[in-house]
Protein backbone atom coordinates (compact mmCIF):
# COMPACT_ATOMS: atom_id res chain seq x y z
CA UNK A 1 0.00 0.00 0.00
CA UNK A 2 1.08 3.48 -0.92
CA UNK A 3 -0.15 6.23 1.75
CA UNK A 4 1.36 9.86 1.29
CA UNK A 5 1.29 11.96 4.35
CA UNK A 6 -0.37 16.08 3.63
CA UNK A 7 -1.17 18.97 5.09
CA UNK A 8 -2.12 22.07 3.35
CA UNK A 9 -0.61 24.16 5.56
CA UNK A 10 3.35 23.64 6.40
CA UNK A 11 4.23 23.35 10.03
CA UNK A 12 1.27 21.21 11.33
CA UNK A 13 3.07 18.33 11.78
CA UNK A 14 3.48 16.47 8.14
CA UNK A 15 6.99 15.27 8.24
CA UNK A 16 6.42 13.83 12.35
CA UNK A 17 3.16 12.06 11.06
CA UNK A 18 5.01 10.48 8.19
CA UNK A 19 8.08 9.81 9.44
CA UNK A 20 6.66 7.96 12.64
CA UNK A 21 4.50 6.26 10.55
CA UNK A 22 7.06 4.87 8.37
CA UNK A 23 9.09 3.75 11.66
CA UNK A 24 5.96 1.95 13.14
CA UNK A 25 5.37 0.20 9.90
CA UNK A 26 8.97 -1.09 10.03
CA UNK A 27 9.89 -2.62 6.86
CA UNK A 28 8.42 0.28 4.26
CA UNK A 29 10.18 2.79 1.96
CA UNK A 30 9.72 6.10 3.34
CA UNK A 31 9.91 8.69 0.79
CA UNK A 32 10.64 12.67 0.98
CA UNK A 33 8.45 14.61 -1.53
CA UNK A 34 8.62 17.76 0.18
CA UNK A 35 11.66 18.44 -2.57
CA UNK A 36 11.76 22.09 -1.23
CA UNK A 37 12.65 21.22 2.26
CA UNK A 38 13.54 17.47 2.70
CA UNK A 39 13.64 17.05 6.70
CA UNK A 40 13.18 13.53 6.94
CA UNK A 41 16.57 12.30 6.61
CA UNK A 42 17.46 14.72 10.22
CA UNK A 43 15.14 11.99 12.03
CA UNK A 44 15.73 8.66 10.53
CA UNK A 45 19.76 9.65 9.96
CA UNK A 46 20.38 7.46 6.74
CA UNK A 47 23.72 5.37 6.15
CA UNK A 48 24.84 3.13 3.52
CA UNK A 49 23.30 6.68 1.14
CA UNK A 50 23.64 7.22 -2.46
CA UNK A 51 22.50 10.17 -4.83
CA UNK A 52 21.86 10.82 -8.21
CA UNK A 53 20.95 13.52 -10.36
CA UNK A 54 17.64 14.75 -11.43
CA UNK A 55 17.73 16.50 -14.96
CA UNK A 56 15.18 18.00 -16.91
CA UNK A 57 15.11 18.90 -20.45
CA UNK A 58 15.31 22.08 -22.13
CA UNK A 59 15.19 23.16 -25.56
CA UNK A 60 18.54 25.19 -27.29
CA UNK A 61 18.21 26.29 -30.74
CA UNK A 62 20.66 26.02 -33.63
CA UNK A 63 21.30 29.82 -35.11
CA UNK A 64 22.31 28.46 -38.31
CA UNK A 65 19.33 26.32 -38.87
CA UNK A 66 16.60 28.76 -37.32
CA UNK A 67 14.79 30.96 -40.02
CA UNK A 68 12.41 33.23 -37.17
CA UNK A 69 9.80 31.82 -38.98
CA UNK A 70 8.64 32.33 -34.72
CA UNK A 71 6.54 28.67 -34.71
CA UNK A 72 7.80 28.13 -31.73
CA UNK A 73 7.13 31.32 -29.82
CA UNK A 74 3.55 31.61 -30.24
CA UNK A 75 3.21 27.13 -29.84
CA UNK A 76 4.59 27.87 -26.29
CA UNK A 77 2.40 28.14 -23.79
CA UNK A 78 4.52 28.84 -20.89
CA UNK A 79 6.18 31.81 -23.50
CA UNK A 80 9.35 30.30 -22.71
CA UNK A 81 10.52 31.83 -25.52
CA UNK A 82 11.15 35.10 -27.09
CA UNK A 83 12.34 36.05 -30.66
CA UNK A 84 14.36 39.34 -30.46
CA UNK A 85 17.36 40.57 -32.81
CA UNK A 86 16.66 38.21 -35.40
CA UNK A 87 17.57 35.06 -32.13
CA UNK A 88 15.81 32.93 -30.33
CA UNK A 89 15.98 33.17 -26.54
CA UNK A 90 15.28 30.63 -24.14
CA UNK A 91 14.12 31.08 -20.71
CA UNK A 92 15.22 27.97 -18.76
CA UNK A 93 13.44 28.80 -15.28
CA UNK A 94 9.67 29.18 -17.58
CA UNK A 95 10.13 26.03 -19.86
CA UNK A 96 7.76 23.02 -18.33
CA UNK A 97 10.01 20.47 -20.73
CA UNK A 98 6.81 19.99 -22.67
CA UNK A 99 9.69 19.33 -25.79
CA UNK A 100 6.86 21.03 -27.99
CA UNK A 101 8.79 23.31 -29.51
CA UNK A 102 10.88 20.70 -31.30
CA UNK A 103 8.11 18.91 -32.71
CA UNK A 104 6.44 22.52 -34.57
CA UNK A 105 9.86 23.93 -35.33
CA UNK A 106 9.75 22.95 -39.87
CA UNK A 107 13.41 23.64 -39.67
CA UNK A 108 14.29 21.20 -37.19
CA UNK A 109 16.71 23.62 -35.46
CA UNK A 110 16.03 23.15 -32.09
CA UNK A 111 17.71 20.35 -29.74
CA UNK A 112 17.30 18.93 -25.89
CA UNK A 113 20.02 19.44 -23.29
CA UNK A 114 20.19 18.13 -19.95
CA UNK A 115 19.95 20.27 -17.08
CA UNK A 116 20.10 18.99 -13.55
CA UNK A 117 17.60 20.37 -11.20
CA UNK A 118 18.09 18.57 -8.00
CA UNK A 119 18.86 14.79 -7.03
CA UNK A 120 17.65 12.08 -4.96
CA UNK A 121 19.35 10.67 -2.31
CA UNK A 122 18.52 6.98 -0.91
CA UNK A 123 19.32 5.06 2.35
CA UNK A 124 18.85 3.15 4.97
CA UNK A 125 17.72 3.45 8.73
CA UNK A 126 16.99 0.06 10.74
CA UNK A 127 14.53 -1.76 8.50
CA UNK A 128 13.25 1.42 6.83
CA UNK A 129 14.77 2.20 3.05
CA UNK A 130 14.47 6.44 2.64
CA UNK A 131 14.49 7.65 -0.60
CA UNK A 132 14.45 12.05 -0.41
CA UNK A 133 14.12 14.39 -3.25
CA UNK A 134 16.33 17.54 -2.67
CA UNK A 135 15.33 20.25 -5.51
CA UNK A 136 18.28 23.03 -6.19
CA UNK A 137 18.18 26.23 -4.61
CA UNK A 138 16.64 28.71 -7.75
CA UNK A 139 14.60 25.88 -9.07
CA UNK A 140 10.53 26.85 -9.90
CA UNK A 141 9.17 23.24 -9.78
CA UNK A 142 9.72 20.18 -7.93
CA UNK A 143 7.31 17.97 -9.54
CA UNK A 144 9.97 16.23 -12.20
CA UNK A 145 11.41 15.60 -8.86
CA UNK A 146 8.64 13.92 -7.35
CA UNK A 147 8.39 11.94 -10.30
CA UNK A 148 11.42 10.74 -10.91
CA UNK A 149 10.60 9.54 -6.71
CA UNK A 150 7.69 7.94 -7.70
CA UNK A 151 9.27 5.85 -10.15
CA UNK A 152 9.98 2.20 -9.31
CA UNK A 153 8.66 1.58 -5.73
CA UNK A 154 7.96 -0.90 -3.81
CA UNK A 155 5.18 -1.38 -1.21
CA UNK A 156 4.38 -0.13 1.28
CA UNK A 157 6.07 3.11 1.11
CA UNK A 158 5.45 5.85 3.43
CA UNK A 159 5.27 10.12 1.59
CA UNK A 160 5.91 12.61 3.07
CA UNK A 161 4.56 15.18 0.90
CA UNK A 162 5.19 18.82 -0.16
CA UNK A 163 2.86 21.38 1.63
CA UNK A 164 0.01 22.99 -0.15
CA UNK A 165 -2.27 21.64 -2.85
CA UNK A 166 -0.68 22.22 -6.46
CA UNK A 167 1.01 20.51 -8.65
CA UNK A 168 3.62 18.86 -6.39
CA UNK A 169 1.01 17.75 -3.98
CA UNK A 170 -0.78 16.11 -7.32
CA UNK A 171 2.11 14.66 -8.59
CA UNK A 172 2.57 13.04 -5.12
CA UNK A 173 -0.86 11.43 -4.78
CA UNK A 174 -1.29 10.34 -8.65
CA UNK A 175 -1.02 6.66 -7.76
CA UNK A 176 -1.22 6.05 -3.95
CA UNK A 177 -3.98 4.11 -2.13
CA UNK A 178 -4.72 6.34 0.73
CA UNK A 179 -4.03 10.08 1.89
CA UNK A 180 -3.22 10.84 6.06
CA UNK A 181 -3.76 14.67 6.09
CA UNK A 182 -2.23 16.77 8.87
CA UNK A 183 -4.72 19.44 10.65
CA UNK A 184 -3.84 22.06 13.58
CA UNK A 185 -6.29 23.73 15.87
CA UNK A 186 -6.10 26.79 14.19
CA UNK A 187 -8.45 28.51 11.58
CA UNK A 188 -5.51 28.96 9.10
CA UNK A 189 -5.41 25.34 9.08
CA UNK A 190 -8.70 24.68 8.93
CA UNK A 191 -8.39 26.70 5.76
CA UNK A 192 -5.84 25.09 4.17
CA UNK A 193 -7.17 21.66 5.21
CA UNK A 194 -9.96 22.37 3.76
CA UNK A 195 -8.52 22.72 0.41
CA UNK A 196 -6.55 19.85 0.16
CA UNK A 197 -10.06 18.23 0.85
CA UNK A 198 -11.31 19.56 -2.17
CA UNK A 199 -8.54 18.30 -4.36
CA UNK A 200 -8.79 14.88 -2.74
CA UNK A 201 -12.35 14.35 -3.97
CA UNK A 202 -11.74 16.02 -6.82
CA UNK A 203 -9.08 12.45 -7.23
CA UNK A 204 -11.65 10.48 -5.47
CA UNK A 205 -9.14 9.12 -3.05
CA UNK A 206 -9.61 7.70 0.22
CA UNK A 207 -8.30 9.87 2.84
CA UNK A 208 -8.58 10.79 6.35
CA UNK A 209 -7.39 13.54 9.27
CA UNK A 210 -4.59 13.26 11.53
CA UNK A 211 -5.70 16.26 14.69
CA UNK A 212 -2.09 17.29 15.99
CA UNK A 213 -1.57 19.47 18.85
CA UNK A 214 -5.22 18.76 20.38
CA UNK A 215 -5.80 20.65 23.62
CA UNK A 216 -8.88 21.43 25.55
CA UNK A 217 -9.91 24.60 23.22
CA UNK A 218 -11.65 25.12 20.25
CA UNK A 219 -10.61 23.27 17.23
CA UNK A 220 -11.61 24.67 13.87
CA UNK A 221 -9.88 21.87 11.97
CA UNK A 222 -12.00 18.93 13.86
CA UNK A 223 -15.15 20.95 13.37
CA UNK A 224 -14.43 20.83 9.87
CA UNK A 225 -14.20 17.35 9.68
CA UNK A 226 -17.35 16.75 11.92
CA UNK A 227 -19.06 19.08 9.13
CA UNK A 228 -17.89 17.46 6.59
CA UNK A 229 -18.10 13.64 7.87
CA UNK A 230 -14.49 13.18 7.39
CA UNK A 231 -13.30 10.45 9.41
CA UNK A 232 -10.72 11.52 11.88
CA UNK A 233 -7.93 8.82 12.50
CA UNK A 234 -5.92 9.80 15.55
CA UNK A 235 -5.57 13.08 17.84
CA UNK A 236 -2.12 13.87 18.74
CA UNK A 237 -2.85 15.74 21.93
CA UNK A 238 -0.54 18.90 22.64
CA UNK A 239 2.86 17.34 24.35
CA UNK A 240 6.04 18.92 25.44
CA UNK A 241 7.75 15.64 25.83
CA UNK A 242 6.68 15.17 22.01
CA UNK A 243 8.15 18.47 20.91
CA UNK A 244 11.56 17.44 23.01
CA UNK A 245 12.14 13.91 21.44
CA UNK A 246 11.07 16.27 17.74
CA UNK A 247 13.48 19.04 18.80
CA UNK A 248 16.65 16.05 19.28
CA UNK A 249 15.95 14.63 15.87
CA UNK A 250 14.73 11.79 17.98
CA UNK A 251 12.00 9.27 16.28
CA UNK A 252 9.08 9.29 18.69
CA UNK A 253 8.06 5.77 17.61
CA UNK A 254 11.36 4.66 18.61
CA UNK A 255 11.78 5.78 21.69
CA UNK A 256 8.19 5.71 23.49
CA UNK A 257 6.08 2.95 23.58
CA UNK A 258 3.26 4.98 24.24
CA UNK A 259 4.05 6.80 20.60
CA UNK A 260 4.51 2.78 19.14
CA UNK A 261 1.27 1.82 19.85
CA UNK A 262 -0.83 5.20 18.93
CA UNK A 263 1.06 4.92 15.57
CA UNK A 264 1.01 1.60 14.91
CA UNK A 265 -2.78 1.65 15.56
CA UNK A 266 -3.08 4.62 13.03
CA UNK A 267 -1.02 2.21 10.73
CA UNK A 268 -3.67 -0.67 10.56
CA UNK A 269 -6.53 1.94 10.95
CA UNK A 270 -4.68 3.23 7.37
CA UNK A 271 -4.57 -0.25 5.93
CA UNK A 272 -8.36 -0.63 6.66
CA UNK A 273 -8.73 2.72 5.04
CA UNK A 274 -7.03 2.19 1.74
CA UNK A 275 -8.49 -1.49 1.12
CA UNK A 276 -12.02 -0.16 1.14
CA UNK B 1 10.86 57.35 -32.16
CA UNK B 2 8.52 54.98 -30.76
CA UNK B 3 7.66 54.65 -27.18
CA UNK B 4 5.39 51.89 -25.53
CA UNK B 5 3.58 52.37 -22.07
CA UNK B 6 1.35 50.09 -20.06
CA UNK B 7 -1.96 51.30 -19.54
CA UNK B 8 -5.03 50.99 -17.53
CA UNK B 9 -7.36 52.43 -20.10
CA UNK B 10 -7.62 52.80 -24.45
CA UNK B 11 -7.47 56.52 -23.14
CA UNK B 12 -4.47 59.48 -23.32
CA UNK B 13 -6.06 61.10 -20.44
CA UNK B 14 -5.89 57.98 -18.44
CA UNK B 15 -3.68 56.21 -16.08
CA UNK B 16 -0.19 54.49 -16.26
CA UNK B 17 -0.76 50.24 -15.30
CA UNK B 18 1.18 49.82 -12.06
CA UNK B 19 2.11 46.09 -13.57
CA UNK B 20 4.33 46.28 -16.78
CA UNK B 21 3.62 42.34 -18.30
CA UNK B 22 0.23 42.26 -16.78
CA UNK B 23 -1.23 45.81 -17.98
CA UNK B 24 -4.73 45.09 -19.76
CA UNK B 25 -3.14 47.69 -23.00
CA UNK B 26 0.01 49.05 -24.26
CA UNK B 27 0.00 52.42 -25.55
CA UNK B 28 2.34 52.68 -28.53
CA UNK B 29 3.28 56.57 -29.07
CA UNK B 30 5.12 58.34 -32.03
CA UNK B 31 6.81 60.82 -30.55
CA UNK B 32 7.42 62.64 -34.13
CA UNK B 33 3.34 62.37 -35.70
CA UNK B 34 2.25 62.60 -31.96
CA UNK B 35 -0.03 59.79 -32.47
CA UNK B 36 -1.03 57.28 -29.68
CA UNK B 37 -2.16 53.69 -30.49
CA UNK B 38 -3.98 51.21 -28.37
CA UNK B 39 -3.17 47.66 -28.42
CA UNK B 40 -4.50 44.95 -25.95
CA UNK B 41 -2.10 43.01 -24.32
CA UNK B 42 -2.34 39.69 -24.39
CA UNK B 43 -0.11 38.87 -21.83
CA UNK B 44 -1.83 40.10 -19.41
CA UNK B 45 -3.60 36.90 -19.05
CA UNK B 46 -0.91 34.24 -19.41
CA UNK B 47 -0.91 31.58 -16.14
CA UNK B 48 2.76 32.20 -16.68
CA UNK B 49 6.23 34.06 -18.59
CA UNK B 50 3.58 37.00 -19.24
CA UNK B 51 6.96 38.77 -18.33
CA UNK B 52 8.42 37.18 -21.92
CA UNK B 53 5.54 37.44 -23.72
CA UNK B 54 4.63 41.20 -22.97
CA UNK B 55 8.23 42.11 -23.74
CA UNK B 56 7.99 40.13 -27.26
CA UNK B 57 5.01 42.45 -27.78
CA UNK B 58 6.56 45.77 -27.42
CA UNK B 59 9.50 44.88 -29.23
CA UNK B 60 7.39 43.86 -32.20
CA UNK B 61 5.75 47.12 -32.11
CA UNK B 62 9.13 48.37 -33.13
CA UNK B 63 9.45 50.57 -29.97
CA UNK B 64 12.98 51.75 -28.88
CA UNK B 65 11.73 53.29 -25.19
CA UNK B 66 9.40 51.68 -22.68
CA UNK B 67 7.96 53.95 -19.73
CA UNK B 68 6.97 51.91 -17.18
CA UNK B 69 6.70 52.35 -13.14
CA UNK B 70 8.18 49.21 -12.66
CA UNK B 71 9.46 45.75 -14.57
CA UNK B 72 10.02 42.26 -13.47
CA UNK B 73 13.29 40.34 -14.61
CA UNK B 74 11.85 38.41 -17.37
CA UNK B 75 10.73 41.45 -19.37
CA UNK B 76 13.75 43.02 -18.73
CA UNK B 77 15.90 40.28 -19.53
CA UNK B 78 13.78 40.31 -23.37
CA UNK B 79 13.96 44.19 -23.46
CA UNK B 80 17.39 44.89 -22.28
CA UNK B 81 19.58 42.84 -24.60
CA UNK B 82 16.77 43.85 -27.28
CA UNK B 83 18.57 47.37 -27.02
CA UNK B 84 15.26 48.60 -25.76
CA UNK B 85 15.57 51.74 -23.20
CA UNK B 86 13.30 51.99 -19.97
CA UNK B 87 12.24 55.10 -18.14
CA UNK B 88 11.01 55.38 -14.61
CA UNK B 89 6.81 56.78 -15.39
CA UNK B 90 6.24 59.68 -12.20
CA UNK B 91 2.90 59.64 -10.91
CA UNK B 92 -0.24 57.77 -12.66
CA UNK B 93 -0.93 60.29 -15.59
CA UNK B 94 -0.07 58.94 -18.70
CA UNK B 95 0.01 62.21 -21.01
CA UNK B 96 1.98 63.79 -17.81
CA UNK B 97 5.08 61.00 -18.52
CA UNK B 98 5.07 61.76 -22.14
CA UNK B 99 5.62 65.32 -21.76
CA UNK B 100 8.25 64.62 -18.67
CA UNK B 101 10.22 61.85 -21.19
CA UNK B 102 9.68 64.60 -24.15
CA UNK B 103 11.12 67.16 -21.65
CA UNK B 104 14.24 64.73 -20.90
CA UNK B 105 13.00 64.40 -17.00
CA UNK B 106 12.07 60.50 -16.38
CA UNK B 107 14.63 58.56 -15.10
CA UNK B 108 15.94 55.63 -16.05
CA UNK B 109 14.59 52.47 -14.66
CA UNK B 110 16.88 51.49 -12.32
CA UNK B 111 15.15 48.50 -9.79
CA UNK B 112 13.99 45.41 -11.41
CA UNK B 113 12.04 43.10 -9.60
CA UNK B 114 12.32 39.46 -9.23
CA UNK B 115 8.73 38.86 -10.77
CA UNK B 116 6.12 37.26 -9.24
CA UNK B 117 6.37 33.89 -10.77
CA UNK B 118 4.50 30.28 -10.08
CA UNK B 119 3.01 31.82 -6.94
CA UNK B 120 -0.39 28.76 -6.13
CA UNK B 121 2.32 26.58 -7.34
CA UNK B 122 2.75 25.08 -10.36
Amino acid sequence: MKVAVLSGKGGTGKTLVAVNLAAAAEKCTYIDADVEAPNGYLFFKPTETQSRNVTVKIPYVDDLKCTGCRKCVEFCKFNALAYIHNRLMVFEDICHSCGGCLLVCPENALNEKEKPIGEIVTGNSQSVSLKLGKMNLGESTGVPIIKALLEDIQDPVVIDGPPGSACTVMETIKNVDYCVLVAEPTEFGKHNLAMVHELLKGYGKPFGVVLNKTTDQDNPSKEYCTEENIPILMEIPYDEKLGRLNSEGLIAVREDVHYKTLFEQLYQKIEIGGRS
Amino acid sequence: MKIAIPVEDKHYEGNVCPSFARAPFFMVYDTETKEAEFHENSASTSPGGAGVKAAQIVIDYKVTTVLTPRMGKNSADVLVPAGIQLFKTEGTGIKNNIEAFEAGKLKTLGEIHEGFHHHGGN
